[in-house]
């Protein structure tokens, strides 16, 4: 998909990583020679080694890891504070393809949507997802599609677009600091953001970060009670933006 | 309750409650978590002044043993006040979230001024 002129300083790729120095120099330097007026920022959440990183993309380095939703939304305060109108956020792992980013940008516009969600499931999955996890997105999935009255498939993709509107809602500090997934879908629901899904390509992912041990109890946990709550009806409404620096 | 049992729990009641205002005086110890031990320390020096106080609340509340109903609200007390600091430790783990965040995205303006400046020069 072609470039367009205008996405120059309008549209910020944001890419939290956390000890990705193996894949991140590969998917930074991909993106920025298939979209060069795209601006990329990487928010480093505390990796043990700083990552090294092609000239002209802008990091933003938490002193030590604070979670992937707290990364993401230094991202989102970033981008808010610099007057970027559209974010696109994807995983450092190279799990998403950054030649689908125009495909959050034209629904972002063309459809007037405030938050584009990738799916793998009405896209393509390059790997076989292990059916307990299959199942869980399904249960969340599911969940989700019946609170935001939309089909929602794939509530765990880190492969997102979103608007300023989206942005001043998830700085105002209830985006979650870990997993930011079903949840954050309701919440944005009820706090009145248009949701939006596409198909996105998604590959095995390459992190070991995630969904291993204790941590995926932990998850389930904590995605039924976020969501619970979400349910519970705590309407956000988009505040202004958050002042400090320009 | 004899008298020497007394005496110990008036004791020890002045002694929290010395404690506790001395920790605050010192700013150890801030006001808003003060009132919640000055109140334990209220609690020990009323029972310990108020025999009957006990034996009252504990037919009121169909326990058989005195000692029970003190275990009772010790136990109710600690609840509470554990379920306090896990409120307060939420609050500060996203204050502390947001400073960090605050920090990082300072750092990098500061860095991107730094070399926009060393450029012109």
């Amino acid at each position: 998909m072609a470039e367009r002129k205008q996405d120059r300083n309008r549209v910020l790729v944001v890419i939290p990583a956390y000890n990705e120095e193996k894949t991140l120099g590969h998917l930074t330097r991909e993106i920025a020679r298939v979209y060069p007026r795209l601006d990329i920022l990487v928010v480093d959440d505390g990796s043990n080694v700083p990552p090294p990183l092609p000239d002209g993309i802008a990091v933003v380095r938490h002193p030590f890891n604070l979670g992937d939703g707290a990364a993401r939304q230094t991202g989102f305060l970033y981008a808010l504070r610099r007057g970027y109108e559209f974010v696109i956020h994807l995983d450092a792992d190279r799990q998403h393809t950054p030649r689908e980013i125009p495909v959050f940008l034209d629904a972002l516009e063309g459809t007037g949507a405030d938050l584009v969600v990738g799916s793998r499931f009405i896209g393509s999955c390059t790997y076989r997802v292990p059916a307990a996890r299959r199942l869980g997105m399904m249960i969340f999935g599911l969940t989700c599609s019946v609170f935001t009255g939309k089909r929602i498939t794939d509530p765990t993709n880190g492969f997102r677009g979103m608007n300023r509107k989206t942005l001043r809602l998830y700085t105002r500090g209830f985006y979650p600091q870990h997993f930011p997934d079903a949840d954050v879908i309701i919440s944005s629901h009820y706090g009145g953001l248009r949701i939006v899904e596409v198909p996105v390509t998604v590959g095995p992912t390459r992190s070991v970060n995630l969904h291993r041990g204790w941590k995926i109890l932990y998850y389930i946990y904590k995605m039924f009670l976020s969501t619970f709550v979400a349910i519970l009806g705590r309407r956000e409404k988009p505040a202004k933006e958050p002042g400090g620096a320009p | 309750m004899p008298l020497k049992q007394q005496l110990i729990a008036i004791a020890v009641a002045a002694g929290l409650l010395a404690f506790i205002i001395e920790a605050v005086r010192r700013r150890k110890l801030r006001e808003e978590y003060a009132w919640l031990w000055l109140l334990v320390g209220a609690v020990i020096g009323l029972l310990s002044l108020w025999q009957d106080l006990l034996g009252t609340i504990t037919r009121f509340l169909g326990i058989q043993l005195p000692v029970n109903t003190v275990f009772f609200f010790g136990i109710a007390f600690i609840v509470f006040i554990n379920l306090h600091f896990t409120i307060k430790i939420s609050r500060l783990t996203d204050q502390v979230k947001r400073l960090t965040q605050e920090l990082a995205l300072l750092d990098e303006r500061v860095g991107r001024e730094t070399r926009d400046g060393d450029g012109e020069t």
